[in-house]
């Protein structure tokens, strides 16, 4: 396994911990607060419509695009997906914008849960069921966007996806054992790792996908993929400048941001 | 038509997110660096230099007017 492919696989995990912590926070406050069977099926039908999803998206990419253009496309959306990320990240960071906190996500959701009206079809809540459904299917859409793109253009498809899964199976695990939030899992400093790995991922990609434009020779990065790590360094010290030149003198930002 | 407005929402709200910016400036980017390569405008490593730079300028510009709001 090269470097590229265990940064690929790295970005993948900690992305998809990030995500299914978010899914399973929302699972977890319709099973307790309305009804398990509900909140259970709508996860199943969520994880059906993900595959069906995921089958349709990869053939598309597949069969449609040419090299250059995947990378082109592909890499433009990781660069939108990754500053959305930093930019979230920087705001936090700088005291601009409340931490992301699954304690009170939680708390907010059973507030909701109870009281919401109780609409069955055949012994299934439909409000835990629909809930369920959407909090999984919408977080999962990321997770699959990122392993199938990530897994298509850096040709390692099968270990993108053992990231994912291994990612799952760490957070149901923990969920099941602790019966509750995941809070204690940095969420914030997680999705600024991430961030930058998609923006510097997206970056690359899109840059390299320019050959599209052009038949005659193509355009690489000096050094090839060494380049990911100058792009690493490069956004990780922009997002640091950023947040230090935006961190009022007395930052209530919590020490996790910092880091 | 509800159905057609909350999967338009479902995609707005996946492809461009919080910040309608960013997408803006990643295409807009995308879209003049394709110009000068499809041109030969600049060597290979000054274009993906430039692109990269204002990239992130442009980043850092955007996360600025957004806490600018946020404090304002």
């Amino acid at each position: 396994m090269d470097g590229t492919t265990v940064a690929l696989v790295s970005a993948v995990f900690f992305a998809s911990i990030v995500e299914f912590t978010e899914a399973f926070t929302i699972v977890l406050a319709m099973g307790v607060t309305r009804n398990w069977k509900s909140a259970i099926a709508g996860t199943i039908a969520a994880l059906v419509a993900l595959a069906a999803f995921t089958a349709v998206l990869g053939a598309a990419i597949t069969t449609w695009l040419s090299e250059s253009l995947l990378e082109l496309i592909i890499g433009t959306l990781l660069l939108v997906f990754g500053l959305q990320w930093l930019r979230k990240a920087c705001l936090r960071a700088s005291g601009h914008k409340g931490m992301h906190d699954e304690d009170d996500i939680y708390a907010e959701q059973s507030r909701e849960a109870l009281e919401a009206e109780r609409t069955t079809y055949r012994g299934i809540d439909l409000f835990a069921f629909m809930v369920s459904f959407k909090g999984v299917f919408l977080e999962g859409v990321e997770v699959v966007f990122i392993v199938v793109t990530f897994g298509l253009t850096a040709d390692s498809l099968a270990m993108a996806i053992g990231g994912a899964i291994a990612a799952g199976i760490i957070v149901i695990s923990l969920g099941f054992a602790l019966r509750k939030p995941l809070s204690q899992i940095p969420e914030n400093t997680l999705k600024y790792g991430v961030g930058i790995m998609l923006a510097s991922f997206g970056t690359y990609w899109a840059f390299e996908g320019m050959n599209y434009f052009r038949d005659d020779e193509s355009l690489s990065w000096p050094g090839d993929k060494l380049a990911l790590i100058g792009l690493v360094a490069a956004w990780f010290a922009v997002t640091r400048l950023v947040i230090a030149a935006l961190r009022p003198s007395a930052s209530p930002a919590s020490t996790e941001a910092t880091v | 038509m509800n159905f057609l407005k909350a999967f338009g929402h479902f995609w707005y709200d996946f492809l461009i997110g919080d910040d309608w910016k960013i997408a803006a400036y990643v295409v807009g980017v995308m879209v003049v660096i394709g110009l000068l390569v499809g041109h030969s405008v600049l060597g290979d490593t000054a274009t993906l230099l430039l692109g990269t730079a204002v990239l992130m300028i442009l980043f850092a510009v955007g996360v600025a007017v957004d806490a600018r709001k946020t404090r304002g």
